[in-house]
């Protein structure tokens, strides 16, 4: 195989090369952030006024809130009551099995074709 | 003045008057203080968004079978890194046994996973130090300064020797375990009068099972870093022996502080409080009644989120710098300092990334990031070791470690990384399907644009005989 010579990249290039990764980065971490799409599904659940028994919370937890600042059931209630919703639909499942297994498979299938190149440089042709 | 790295090939490199390579200088215990002391932070903070997952027994259940993948990882890792010993470790790995892309992407993980843990740990200092504020009658105090501070402070250090740097990850990381150790000591009930209350405080699991299985994705936090042992590989005097034991021993280290500090937390907090705790630790010492405790553990705190970014930005930078060195990225990045001897070019231009994100972003949101670049990594790693293995069977290549019962750990781990992606989408899917379209975008843009500037044969350093079936 005849060795590649790759081309010199400019100055210019390599800044530009570095801001367009840069921004996908910030992007892709970002972007949900601000669209509102990120961060975990927990949600308080209102709680009409609150006691400690009707946050099914015992005297040695209660102590325990009182310990940590919590000086009343309705301070804490938030925090109590607050659950994650765990349900999910089986089309946005599939999406994400097929986004991930599609990832890993068009990296190994590129990767694979990269690799022999290197190898054939390397070694040389069979 | 131009300052070039090691194991640049002479086509590369060849207008360069001088190579200056990273110095071997490191031990055993200093590649265990590099492991333990990312991870130990996570003892400290984080780990407890597993409770609030699942439940207090979901997390430890999380803990454990987390202990089991790390455990493979360490396994697999240690037996690649023993002979695939240089800068970048996981990404030379891949760059040798799977292919440049591969080893692009892994590059790009182990980056954004230690920058990324890099911004949880500033964004704690700057709590830790709030939360001390307000308990010492001073409220609002602003939290920016000290992120800035930490950061900044940390990529000096790194950017002036990584001896010295280790060194002092070495003491804080010894002084934050002890913190562990004596506080589960102070609080045990053999020790005495006891402040935990395990069977007032326990509750079942208030989503069932599905809460154990979502409370993996905050369970790998309890070991996240491990694997970065190997970033340092070209600067350990005796790679074979020293990472291996360094990277073992750390995990050993790990479960056992990760199982004292469940112990210890879920015997002092109701779970609801502990699953959203910003430093669960220095809660369970506020609450065990002593003052020393809550002094020590405030310190053990501080300790261990230092000397994780510490690790962080030493880790990070590598990866970065041997990108640079390859043309992965512009090889301007692949410069060692010439008097001090580090990736300094690197260690800076990664300082502002590390801060958009500590000043931006929620905690359990940035931790996500990191744990999903991990999560990844851990994907790549079965795929690693079976390709290693198939292309360079053991009689080809002698390795500094072998490990045993090939290819269970392998399929184990990549059966856990499965059950962890799946409890990522649960609560956190949005940000996992974002994370992995970014990488299948950078991956279009690194085969049919970046890759045009690397040089094939050059990137394949290593005395190794041609691999099998090629």
């Amino acid at each position: 195989m005849a060795r590649y010579i790759p081309p010199v990249q400019s100055k210019v290039g390599q800044i530009v090369d570095v801001i367009v990764l840069l921004v996908l980065a910030v992007g892709a971490l970002y972007i949900p952030l601000w669209m509102g799409l990120a961060g975990s599904s927990k949600v308080p659940v209102p709680v009409d006024n609150p006691t400690w028994e009707s946050l099914g919370q015992n005297p040695a937890m209660v102590e325990k809130w009182n310990q940590l600042g919590y000086a009343d059931a309705a301070s804490a209630a938030e925090v109590i009551s607050a659950r994650f919703d765990y349900s999910f639909s089986l089309g946005s499942l599939v999406l994400m099995i097929v986004v991930i297994v599609g990832y890993y498979a068009i990296m190994l299938r590129f990767s694979e074709k990269e690799f022999r190149d290197v190898i054939s440089e390397k070694f040389g042709e069979r | 003045m131009v300052e070039t790295a090691t194991q640049i090939p002479a086509s590369i490199d060849a207008s360069t008057p001088e190579k200056v390579g990273l110095l071997r200088v490191l031990g055993p215990a200093h590649v265990w203080a590099l492991g333990v002391g990312i991870v130990l932070v996570g003892e400290y903070m984080g780990w407890n968004f597993a409770v609030g997952k699942g439940g207090a027994y979901a997390a430890l259940i999380a803990c454990w079978f987390a202990g089991v993948l790390y455990t493979c990882v360490a396994m697999i890792d240690s037996e690649v890194t023993s002979t695939v010993a240089a800068a970048g470790g996981q990404y030379t790995q891949a760059k040798h046994i799977v292919g440049p892309l591969m080893a692009f992407n892994v590059g790009l993980y182990l980056v954004f996973a230690y920058t990324m843990l890099e911004a949880a740990n500033a964004i704690t200092v700057g709590f830790l130090i709030d939360t001390v504020a307000v308990m010492t009658g001073h409220d609002g105090l602003d939290q920016r300064p000290f992120i800035i501070l930490a950061i900044m402070f940390l990529a000096w250090l790194n950017y002036r020797g990584v001896l010295a740097t280790l060194s002092f990850s070495l003491v804080i990381t010894a002084i934050a375990f002890s913190a562990i150790i004596i506080l589960f000591l102070a609080t045990a009930p053999f020790m005495g009068d006891s402040p935990l209350r395990h069977a007032e405080l326990m509750t079942d699991l208030p989503y069932g099972w599905l809460g154990v299985l979502a409370s993996m994705h905050f369970g790998l936090w309890y070991y996240l870093g491990i694997e970065g042992t190997t970033q340092a590989a070209e600067e350990v005097r005796s790679p074979a022996r020293a990472l291996p034991f360094g990277t073992l021993a750390g995990i050993i280290t790990l479960l056992i502080a990760a199982t004292l500090t469940w112990y210890v937390c879920v015997g002092l907090m109701p779970w609801e409080y502990l699953g959203q705790a910003g430093v669960p630790l220095f809660d369970a010492a506020r609450l065990s009644g002593s003052t020393f405790l809550m002094v020590l553990l405030g310190i053990g705190t501080l300790f261990a989120t230092l000397a994780s970014a510490n690790g962080c930005i030493c880790d990070a930078s590598r990866a970065w710098f041997a990108m640079g060195r390859d043309h992965y990225l512009p090889s301007w990045f692949g410069a060692v300092h010439p008097t001090y001897r580090t990736p300094y070019r690197s260690i800076i231009f990664l300082v502002p990334i590390a801060l958009i994100f500590a000043l931006g972003a929620p905690l359990d949101q940035v931790i996500t990031f990191s744990i999903l670049s991990g999560l990844l990594e851990y994907t790549f790693m079965p795929l690693n070791v079976i390709l290693f293995r198939r292309k360079w069977p053991l009689e080809t290549i002698k390795r500094g470690y072998e490990h045993p019962f090939h290819p269970i750990p392998a399929i184990v781990l990549l059966c856990l990384c499965g059950v962890a992606f799946f409890a990522v989408f649960l609560g956190y899917g949005t940000q996992l399907v974002a994370m992995v379209s970014f990488y299948v975008i950078v991956s279009l843009w690194f085969h049919f644009w970046r890759y045009r500037f690397v040089s094939r044969a050059a990137q394949f350093s290593m005395p190794w005989p041609r691999p099998a079936g090629y």
